[in-house]
């Protein structure tokens, strides 16, 4: 989309341009108040890495717990509070807010050629009400922690537990508020503040993809919210809702939390396909095969997210024809997905294939999202999860879809976008390094964690039986290689900010709009309001003649 | 609308709302209204899925429980709900009139129809005060409060749960909106508001008439059907 008529004044090296968004005022008070939704992004990005190296931290005490059979660090409370933290930090203070948070709030604008969201006071409330959020879930930790599972299943929440349940759900009750106000403003800036020549089509399908994730966000976070505080009445005045003993139905908090919390599987991954998109197409040269069909294959994903929640339950007393119906809809899910998988390789397929960094995380999220995908359709074969429910197979399914798939298209995208957010460029080879370790380190943790599964290893187990210890030794041996590769990125990526080169304004040489401004961009985002005359990956006719 | 009031407003234009410019990274006033009330407008769609989680637990129960619920809802007083129903009918509106009168230029007025709202809130959590007060005297309270005797059925906790876990959520809904017609109401004295710009007013009246639609379907649900 080079066609802004600033692209070659903005050619230049941020030092030669001067002011940028990053330098325009100084001092931690400029950025606590600021409106400017990159420097909201920039936050964004360094709260939900804090959140990752928590979640981290509690992931490789979990695995370094799990090397032997018996006791190895922890005792069995310690280890119930380490994996609960390990999924509550790295759902609710991670994966739910990575992308779109941090990733969406920095180009959503810049993609469609705007100055800013459409209610920049609001994205900061966002920011502060996740902080606050964030608060109560460390305030949970420090006092008391929270042993119940990130899915905070009653009785045993509501009554059982003696940890600082409510301090964790009212954290996670008040971020719900914050993913709400993103997603609002997101489908409002989308809808209101696109360039003119910006129409839908024309817009990169990072942006669709971050649109059917908005539509779920608004939509269903409510449904936790208010299932959440129902969950603290019944723990703090034994209201009854959810305890059998006064009438009422643990089964129904179930319901109402996988009626969101499935959902938010697919805020989760959306976000990430959207990433992969963009690194698919500028890192081959190409444009998107099947524009449209990816385009609506993200709505489809949101809107069928809605009706699937059910496969969570099949083993919870459900009707058996409930459970066909939904497992038949879950297999639905499939469709869109493919759909997604072969226009990705369609648009590998001839593009002349650069393997820079981001492509080899956006190669490798092709690679781990269709393993993670096609064993949920195990999972949602009913007579198959009678047997893998509860399993390490489930577990490993999920990393694969959660971490192999999104995350690893967020670390993708911080490396693609790395120049024009910091206008620093990194080590590609010390890049490479922390990529390679992070891919083996993840496949050796996660794969053996299918065979532990199909072999009977249930899920969120202290002790076990002797025979899974080979399997799990080996998976934690693993965890130390992925633990290393993403040091490994941090380090680089840190380093880049001090010794860094200069970014030139379009490293990747990409068509989409966020590229034809310098790196990093001025706070106003656009020096002139662009007006788009070509689509999202479409190049000027001179450069394709 | 402001398009229309720019053609109206010609010179004298610049005298109403002076305080008033179009943010920055829009390009022009109407479309900043769009945005704010399509904000509105999905946040709205987001109360209406947190009060849907309530309604459909009211629903599972009430067919889980049915004898036990007919019973309890005789507790309530369909006097005092009737009674909270025409004043939040009449302050909705008295609310629609005061966005018109703000449209409309009518400053003085549109204070007047905001107090009236005001008052008429006020009056709903008075009302409320006593229903509640009533309950709590009597036991009839959720859960593993309940203590009220003579019931037949059981379970009756359940309803009681169900009844004051949405009349609460819907009061604090009765609360936050006094506190943001006060704040349209003084915006209001200080002239702010006019044809030329009113979305604040309409945005509240917005909220203002789904705290009063919800109630709407609370009532009949919790006192009325047996």
């Amino acid at each position: 989309m080079a066609n802004t008529a600033t692209v070659d004044e903005l050619g230049h090296a941020p030092e030669v341009r001067g002011k940028n968004y990053l330098n325009q005022t100084a001092g931690v008070w400029s950025w606590l108040t600021t409106v400017d939704h990159k420097r909201i992004g920039i936050m964004y990005l360094v709260s939900v890495l804090v959140g990752f190296g928590l979640g981290g931290i509690f992931a490789l005490l979990v695995r370094l717990e799990l090397l032997t059979a018996k006791k190895t660090i922890m005792d069995a409370t310690q280890y119930n509070q380490a994996f609960t933290l390990h999924g509550a930090a790295m759902v609710f203070l991670f994966i739910i807010p990575s992308i779109p948070a941090s990733l969406g709030n920095f180009f959503l604008p810049l993609m469609i050629g705007a100055k800013d969201v459409a209610f920049p006071k609001l994205n900061l409330l966002s920011l502060y009400l996740f902080w606050i959020g964030a608060i109560f879930m460390l305030a949970a930790i420090v006092t008391g922690g929270v042993d119940t599972g990130w899915t905070f299943y009653v009785p045993y929440a509501s009554g059982v537990s003696t940890t600082s349940v409510i301090s964790a759900t009212f954290g996670v009750f008040v971020m719900g508020f914050s993913s709400i106000l993103t997603g609002l403003n997101f489908i409002v800036t989308l809808h209101k503040l696109r360039a003119p020549g910006m129409s839908w089509y024309r817009m990169p399908l990072f942006l669709w993809s971050l649109y059917a994730t908005s539509i779920i966000q608004v939509l269903a976070t409510p449904v936790l919210g208010i299932t959440l505080l129902l969950l603290i009445f019944e723990r703090a005045f034994h209201i009854g809702i959810f305890d059998p003993t006064l009438g009422g139905d643990p089964v129904l908090f179930q319901h109402f939390f996988w009626f969101y919390s499935h959902p938010a599987v697919y805020i989760m991954i959306l976000p990430g396909m959207g990433v992969a998109t963009e690194i698919l197409s500028t890192h081959s040269k190409r444009r998107v095969f099947g524009y449209k069909a990816i385009a609506f294959s993200s709505v489809a994903i949101a809107l069928v997210s809605f009706l699937v929640w059910g496969h969570h339950m099949f083993v919870s007393g459900q009707s058996e024809l409930s459970s066909a119906i939904f497992s038949f809809l879950t297999f639905f899910v499939a469709i869109p997905s493919g759909v997604k998988m072969f226009n990705w390789l369609g648009t590998l397929w001839g593009g002349s294939i650069r393997f820079t960094v981001p492509m080899l995380y956006g190669i490798a999220f092709l690679f781990l999202f269709a393993i993670g995908g096609l064993t949920g359709l195990f999972l949602g074969t009913l007579s198959v999860d009678l047997h893998l429910h509860d399993t390490y197979f489930v577990v490993a399914h999920f990393h694969y879809v959660m971490m192999g798939s999104t995350a690893i298209a967020f670390f993708g995208g911080l490396h693609h976008w790395w120049p024009k957010m910091t206008g620093k460029m990194y080590d590609e080879k010390l890049a490479r390094v922390g990529f390679a370790l992070t891919f083996i380190g993840f496949n050796w943790t996660f794969f053996t964690q299918f065979i532990l599964g199909t072999r009977g290893m249930p899920r969120r187990y202290y002790n076990y039986l002797d025979q899974f210890q080979p399997l799990h030794a080996f998976s934690t041996y693993g965890s130390w290689v992925l633990g290393t590769g993403f040091l490994i990125t941090f380090i680089c990526l840190a380093r880049s900010l001090k010794t860094g080169a200069p970014a030139p304004a379009n490293p990747w040489d990409s068509t989409t709009l966020e590229w034809q401004t310098a790196s990093p961009p001025i706070t106003e985002n656009f020096e002139k309001a662009p007006i788009v005359t070509l689509d999202a990956y479409e190049r000027p006719a001179e450069e394709t003649a | 609308m402001s398009a229309k009031a720019e053609a109206l407003g010609g010179a004298g234009e610049s005298k109403l709302s002076p305080q008033f410019h179009v943010a920055h990274h829009f390009d022009k006033a109407d479309t900043q209204f769009d945005a704010g009330r399509m904000g509105v407008w999905l946040f709205l769609v987001t109360e209406i899925l947190l009060f849907g989680g309530l309604f459909c637990a009211f629903a599972i129960f009430r067919s889980k429980y049915f004898p036990s619920f007919v019973e309890a809802h005789h507790h309530l007083d369909r006097v005092m709900g009737g009674i909270n129903t025409i004043v939040l009918i009449t302050s909705s509106f008295t609310m629609a009139l005061a966005v018109r009168s703000a449209q409309k230029n009518e400053t003085k007025k549109t204070t007047l129809l905001l107090a009236i709202t005001l008052a008429c809130a006020a009056g709903f959590l008075v009302v409320k005060y006593f229903e509640y007060s009533h309950k709590i005297h009597d036991g009839l309270l959720p859960g593993g409060n309940f203590t009220a005797a003579d019931f037949a059925s059981g379970h009756p906790g359940i309803f009681f749960a169900i009844y004051f876990m949405m009349t609460g959520i819907h009061g604090v809904h009765v609360v936050i909106g006094m506190g943001l017609i006060l704040w349209i109401l003084l915006r209001n004295q200080k002239n702010e508001f006019s044809s030329r710009y009113y979305a604040p007013v309409e945005n509240v009246g917005l909220y203002w008439h789904l705290v009063d639609l919800v109630w709407i379907f609370l009532f009949p649900l919790l006192y009325l059907v047996g």
